[in-house]
């Protein structure tokens, strides 16, 4: 029987990472996107022409899973998986793991909380179509902190290749 | 649960903005005649059309507002502490004509959690366990009274006090703060309202003993005692309970004390569901917001109707 190779591991640690940043930013995004999508209903139902406004809101947290794909399409590249040599080590496959783990979390909880916003600022415009822009920006001040986790998952992941390991 | 109201509660709140304003009062009251008030209020969109009395065009609102409600929500059990008042009152119609042998005849309000057929039914075959738990015990006693005594006011009060309990039981039941807390005032509000009657019209003891529901915000034996010796106990009393700043207005008289009551319920709903957007909250300040300005323009055209001075309906207009 051959001796096991712990290195064998490092391409599933990698994939994993890969997965679940586009896993859980795609499923924040379907949920929050889902909640905003239900109340624009309900607002257009009552007054069409706030159709615009409230589909620019609906959408906004449908960027996490926009994040993920991304981290995961460049971890896919990176590791091999796309092309090339998939000879990742152990510790390597470890480090695009954690590289991922940023804008997976960050990503589904974001998602969920700015979509809660978002649901309130439909309301808001709703109300007063005319505080559109200040509506806007209570939602957006969510997007930071997905953009804060995708920056460090993009940095990690794009740099790790160049780590001697 | 948190997305199970999102829709319904978007579109309450696009709603809101067809709701009554203060301007629309002002406009109601520069109205000369009760016609006028009627053509201000359809150009509001009030009324099916066609109406030709204002209790017509009342009940015609109401039956929106509960359409609009049944179609947002499959189930309107959320609303059984406005509901309740209803199934109650037509538990007393149904006891009163079953055991007076006398015709229903338009008797019955709409809108109810329990078929009235049902209710007379029950009464008719003595067999309360086709009502529900919350009413099923008093609908018994109610009829074995009136059996008994023929006494009608008795009957009132043992399903008022039914009602009163059963609205607080779904109150303290309910996770949603708004529920909870306007059950707890419709019942300290209830219990205010009765004590000081009794007081005024000198009831005993034993009266206020049936009457009154118990309630948190109340203590029933103090309220019991100060309401059984005199006013000047009596406000005492409540000056010591969360109802402090309802003593003036219950000096004032019963229709300011109304006012007072029906203004503060207006407060605490538009408080607590303002700012939620994920609980039936603004679905039930919404309802209240509509029977609020349905009693409020019910005031204005009767006040027109009997030539008041705009002063005294003025007096009485309920905060919107």
């Amino acid at each position: 029987m051959d001796k096991f190779d712990i290195n064998s591991l490092g391409i599933v640690l990698a994939l994993v990472g890969a997965v679940l940043a586009a896993l859980l930013g795609g499923i924040g995004s379907a949920i929050g996107v889902g909640m905003t999508g239900q109340a624009a209903a309900g607002v257009v139902s009552e007054n069409p022409p706030l159709f615009g406004k409230v589909l620019i809101l609906q959408l906004l947290p449908g960027t996490q899973g926009i994040y993920g794909l991304l981290i995961a399409f460049l971890t896919l590249t990176n590791i091999g998986v796309l092309g090339g040599s998939a000879d990742i080590s152990f510790a390597k496959g470890l480090l695009y793991l954690a590289a991922c783990m940023p804008m997976a979390v960050i990503g589904l909880i974001s998602a969920k909380q700015q979509a809660k916003a978002a649901v309130s600022s439909i309301a808001l415009v709703a109300k007063r179509p005319d505080q559109f822009g200040k509506a806007m920006i209570f939602p957006a001040m969510v997007e930071t902190y997905a953009v804060l986790a995708l920056l460090v998952s993009l940095l990690a992941v794009a740099n790790i290749g160049g780590i001697a390991i | 649960m948190e997305q199970e109201y999102i829709y319904a509660v978007a579109r309450i709140k696009a709603r809101e903005l067809s709701l009554l304003t203060q301007q629309d009062l002002d406009r109601l009251m520069a109205c000369k005649t009760p016609a006028e008030c009627f053509r201000a209020l359809a150009d509001k969109g009030w009324g099916a059309g066609g109406e030709t009395s204002a209790e017509a065009i009342f009940a015609a609102e109401e039956e929106k507002t509960w359409a609009l409600m049944h179609e947002l929500l499959p189930d309107l059990t959320p609303f059984s502490v406005l509901l309740y008042p209803i199934d109650f009152n037509n538990m007393k119609a149904a006891v009163k004509c079953t055991v007076t042998n006398a015709e229903p005849h338009n008797v019955f309000m709409s809108g109810g959690t329990v078929e009235p057929e049902k209710m007379q039914q029950a009464v008719r075959e003595n067999d309360f366990s086709l009502l529900p738990d919350f009413m099923a015990e008093a609908a018994k006693k109610a009829t074995d009274a009136l059996l008994t005594t023929r006494d009608g006011q008795r009957c009132d009060i043992i399903l008022d006090r039914a009602c009163l309990t059963a609205i607080h039981k779904t109150g303290k039941e309910s996770k949603n703060a708004l529920i909870t807390a306007f059950s707890e005032f419709k019942v300290a509000a209830a219990d205010i309202k009765i004590a000081a009657r009794a007081l005024h019209t000198g009831k005993s003891r034993a009266f206020l003993e049936e009457s009154l529901a118990p309630c948190d915000t109340l203590d029933l034996e103090e309220l019991i005692d100060a309401a059984s010796k005199d006013t000047d106990t009596f406000y005492a009393y409540l000056s010591r309970t969360d109802y402090a700043d309802g003593v003036k207005a219950l000096k004032d008289g019963f229709s300011a004390f109304e006012k007072w009551c029906d203004d503060r319920q207006t407060a605490l709903v538009k408080e607590i569901s303002r700012q939620d957007y994920f609980t039936v909250a603004p679905l039930l300040g919404y309802v209240t917001a509509r029977q609020n300005e349905i009693s409020t323009v019910r005031i204005i055209i009767s006040g027109k109707q009997n030539n008041l001075p705009d002063e005294r309906i003025r007096a009485r207009l309920r905060d919107l």
